[in-house]
């Protein structure tokens, strides 16, 4: 940083472009009155004062949300847990193409609570109850099919319990979907260790692959229009199939020559030993986990399986770690795994602990019964718990706010 | 620095060789500027300095190339990667990561440079680029001129001694062009990095030149030399040299402001005359003996036009494309629409097309509203040819594609084939689309768009990767149309096919219409859409080499 600040060449003519570009470009919302002149490296400063936060932090804190929520049934609770990732969304997402992808997330939530709720309705349930809702015409099947049954009585207490459960597994994805708005996805996969650093790639570039088909169907189907032809249905995107899929093979080839010429798969020559010390370790390590984990699930092996297991992993990882050395690559400004990154996780896993804590304690209040049937109750202390999970809105950066108004038409 | 020692290319598959006998020399810290027709070899040629051919593309090269000492028969275009940077046609497939400062770094990791280098890196060549307001951007979100130098920082944080560009401002407005023409001259005079490039607009590079190489035809020896006795011989040639060898000027001026200098008695010549006033074509086709193109309906009344937009305002994904904009187009006329990219231009054209909705306003074109049209009907009224003609393509032979044409356009069949021999006599029936050259891709797709006859045609940014003698063959084509009483409306940067066939030309400018009048007026008043000619001969309104030229024989 400091031979960055000392360096100071900026050029007038540099200077009235980046002026140019940097009205567009539309960072901050605080526009720099001129009176305010501020040193080029300061400026810079100012642009990433905040870094974001690491990843794989949110990551962390979705997940454990998500595993607080298997810990209860109770809905009012699940509702909370909900509403606090959601707030913790609405309040830090970046502006980014893939933190719109909460949307989808919650959408099929929703589909979930819809399917398993039809399902107890058509299918009926071996929940006992006594609050008949409606009759359905029951379809009589043959004999094969015993103990599934079409139609009949829908119980209240069958759909209670059908609601809860779903809402368990909806408030799962809409966590998972928190953390996808929230992280930035090829920064998670950046964060690989560098012997997985070659996948990591294959990810990111099949992320940044998908908006290309995309734009690639739209634009193809509005030539079919142009074409005089109708450009919806199915078999308006089954005859662009191929057209896109031509388009999509002949980017790839051009980037992977882009990529060649820029250095990728360059590897640091590696005696021979470690070569083989790496595939050792990598193979035995996988073996290991395989075997310890037969034992840890079979009655027999309680005894051996941990240790193999832990052996295996171990490992595996320094395969891993001796494998990062055949890659010379670099690593541009990694993400911190600062104060901040251990908050949020901290806060996050301290509702999952809190909650399991509870769910052992006090199992009545995070299950509530559904024969006979009562209205759930918020327990004080669970849901306290819960709004732990909003300290990431208190401690984490806001997002900046970007000018929606300069993008590209095309 | 880059040594070619009697190299040739021999692509599998390929009798002949892709290029022959290219021997010639590069040395530090010039800017060489390969020039020639399309197909002769000019992407080869800059492939095989980085090694990308042949170790990328497959087939043979014969002789010797060498980089910086390095030979890439050698060294594989990875290993070759710190002292060559590549940017190709397309800077969109070039990219890897999603923002901009990751894909600057992204060189740099792959070389294992140590951090610090990295971040000092980024931050120099940010500045350098004028990027530093980007530098969080998704590269999605970006221009064409930024993506351009996105593409070009991309490749010079790992500091290569040599840079080699394919078309870099073929896809850019003149503004954009310009910007990254000053950041190529910057890195040869400040940093001395050796730049190899290919260009179609010569009129836009060619100054820049230290030397020229030029590749006369398919499989003819380059000839390397001076950029104006390169000049005075090329078959291609900007309008600026055309005029200078129209006028005998000696020795050949490359820039428009040695021109001028010696275009004081060739203004004192034309002073007397006046360019041609352009008028539309007529109103309504005329029944005569030989058209190009015949109609079988008799003349209707016509319409007064064949489109009117009236204060059309178009919003897309949150951004005001378009805002109150009025355009009128009577037929026979020819409308170049102007601005820099992300102006509007295509989102008027789709709006013409009915691809997007008008928030307000309305749109009509002939007696339709476009969005509201069936498809089937809407193309006799009004056919775009998108800036991706291979877009319109579907078959796998040039004759499936035309009797589908027949077909999508209720035409008898055949029209669609005669059409295309009328346009193009040489393609054969069994060529596969992708085969063709952009020149004949374009015409192809021109063909299937008439085939319904629409009296309103519509081009985006037809002569993207078009060199002269296929864009003179376009400027005929047009021409004829606009004879018959087509309407013509392209949105194009190419401030010359504007000033060759526009009667009219409106300039947008952030989705509004800041300009329109006839083609001479406007283009001559702004200083980035003139064309070298009206800059030369200002404040004469001559336009273009054939309008000299004919009032130099009269």
């Amino acid at each position: 940083m400091a031979s960055f600040r000392s360096r100071g060449h900026d050029s007038p003519p540099n200077r009235g472009q980046s002026c140019r570009w940097g009205g567009t470009g539309g960072r901050g919302g605080t526009p720099q009155t001129p009176g305010r002149a501020t040193p080029p490296a300061q400026r810079q400063h100012w642009h990433r004062h905040r870094p974001p936060l690491h990843p794989g932090a949110w990551w962390l804190w979705a997940l454990s949300l998500g595993t607080a929520a298997t810990r209860t049934t109770n809905p009012l609770l699940l509702a909370l847990l909900i509403t606090v990732s959601a707030y913790v969304v609405a309040t830090r997402r970046p502006h980014a193409p893939w933190s719109r992808s909460y949307g989808a997330f919650v959408k099929l939530a929703l589909a979930v609570l819809l399917v398993r709720l039809a399902f107890a309705v058509l299918l009926g349930s071996p929940i006992p109850g006594t609050h008949v809702l409606v009759h359905l015409p029951e379809v009589p099947l043959p004999h094969w099919a015993q103990g599934i049954r079409l139609g009949g009585k829908v119980t209240a207490e069958a759909l209670v319990f059908a609601l809860y459960d779903a809402l368990r597994l909806a408030t799962l994805l809409i966590c998972v979907g928190a953390a996808n708005a929230l992280a930035n996805p090829s920064r998670l996969l950046k964060s690989l260790p560098g012997a997985l650093y070659e996948l990591g790639v294959a990810v990111v570039v099949a992320l940044t692959f998908a908006p290309h088909l995309i734009a690639d169907v739209q634009r193809l189907r509005a030539a079919r229009r142009l074409r005089g032809r109708h450009d919806s249905g199915v078999r308006g995107l089954l005859q662009v199939g191929l057209p896109v899929l031509e388009g999509a093979l002949e980017r790839s080839v051009a980037l992977a020559a882009a990529m060649d010429a820029r250095g990728y798969g360059r590897t640091a020559a590696v005696p021979p030993a470690v070569r083989r010390a790496t595939a050792a370790l990598t193979l035995g390590g996988l073996l290991g986990v395989c075997a310890g984990t037969y034992g840890l699930l079979t009655a027999e092996g309680g005894a051996y399986g941990l240790p193999v297991l832990l052996a295996g992993v171990a490992a595996a990882l320094g395969g891993l770690r001796l494998g990062g050395r055949r890659t010379l690559r670099t690593r541009y400004r990694p993400d911190p795994w600062g104060a901040r990154a251990w908050l949020v996780t901290a806060s996050g896993v301290a509702v999952a602990a809190l909650l399991t804590l509870a769910a052992s304690r006090d199992p009545a209040a995070l299950h509530p019964g559904v024969v006979p049937l009562v209205a759930p109750a918020l327990p004080l202390w669970p849901a306290a718990a819960v709004l732990i999970g909003l300290l990431p809105a208190l401690v984490t950066p806001a997002p900046e706010p970007t000018d929606p108004r300069k993008e590209p038409t095309t | 620095m880059i040594r070619f020692e009697n190299v040739s290319v021999t692509y599998d598959g390929m009798a002949e060789p892709a290029v022959h006998g290219v021997d010639f020399e590069v040395p530090e810290g010039e800017l060489v500027l390969l020039v020639g027709p399309s197909g002769v070899g000019k992407s080869t040629v800059l492939g095989a300095v980085s090694g990308l051919v042949p170790h990328f593309t497959g087939g043979t090269l014969h002789g010797r190339v060498t980089v910086a000492g390095r030979d890439t028969r050698t060294h594989k275009p990875r290993e070759l990667a710190d002292v060559v940077g590549t940017v190709g046609q397309d800077p969109l497939s070039h990219f890897v990561t999603d923002t901009v400062e990751d894909e600057l770094a992204y060189g740099m990791e792959s070389l294992g440079l140590p951090p610090d280098v990295m971040r000092r890196r980024v931050e120099e060549t940010l500045d350098l680029l004028g990027l530093a307001g980007l530098r969080d951007r998704p590269i999605a979100t970006l221009s064409g001129g930024q993506r351009q130098r996105v593409a070009i920082g991309s490749v010079l944080t790992p500091h290569p001694r040599v840079l080699v560009l394919d078309e870099p401002t073929s896809a850019l407005d003149p503004a954009a062009a310009e910007e990254v023409l000053a950041v190529l001259q910057r890195l040869v005079h400040d940093l001395g990095t050796t730049v190899l490039l290919a260009e179609h607009r010569l009129e836009r590079v060619v100054q820049y030149a230290d030397r020229v190489a030029l590749l006369p035809g398919p499989g003819e020896r380059p000839w390397l030399g001076g950029p104006s006795e390169v000049m005075a011989v090329s078959p291609v040639c900007p309008p600026v040299v055309d005029l200078g060898r129209l006028a005998g000027w000696s020795p050949l001026p490359l820039t428009v402001r040695d021109a001028r200098r010696a275009a004081g008695p060739l203004r004192d010549r034309l002073a007397g005359g006046r360019p041609p006033a352009r008028e539309p074509g007529p109103p309504a086709p005329a029944p005569a003996a030989r058209r190009l193109f015949p109609r079988g309906k008799p003349a209707a009344p016509a319409p007064a036009h064949v489109a009117e937009v009236r204060s059309l305002a178009v919003r897309r994904d949150r951004v005001q494309a378009l805002r109150h904009v009025d355009l009128t187009v009577a037929p026979g006329e020819t409308i170049a629409l102007m601005g820099r990219n992300g102006a509007g231009k295509s989102t008027l054209l789709s709006a013409l097309v009915g691809l997007v909705v008008p928030s307000s306003g309305s749109v009509r074109t002939g007696d339709a509203v476009p969005h509201r049209t069936r498809p089937r009907d809407l193309v006799r009224r009004v056919g775009l040819v998108p800036q991706e003609p291979r877009d319109l393509l579907y078959a796998d032979t040039v004759a499936a594609e035309c009797a589908a044409a027949d077909g999508d356009a209720g035409a008898e069949p055949g029209t669609c084939r005669a059409l295309l021999t009328e346009l193009l006599p040489s393609v054969a029936d069994e060529t596969h689309p992708r085969d063709l050259s952009e020149g004949q891709r374009l015409t192809l797709a021109l063909a299937v768009v008439l085939t319904a006859r629409p009296p309103l045609l519509l081009l985006d940014e037809p002569t993207r990767g078009l060199d002269y003698a296929a864009k003179a063959r376009l400027v005929t084509i047009l021409r004829g149309l606009a004879a018959e009483g087509h309407a013509i409306v392209m949105a194009t940067h190419d401030v010359e096919l504007a000033a060759e066939l526009a009667h009219r030309v409106v300039l947008l400018a952030e989705g509004e219409v800041i300009a329109d009048g006839p083609a001479a007026e406007v283009v001559v008043a702004s200083p980035s859409f003139a064309p070298q000619v009206a800059k030369i001969l200002a404040p004469q309104q001559w336009l273009t080499v054939s309008q000299v030229r004919e009032a130099l024989d009269r």
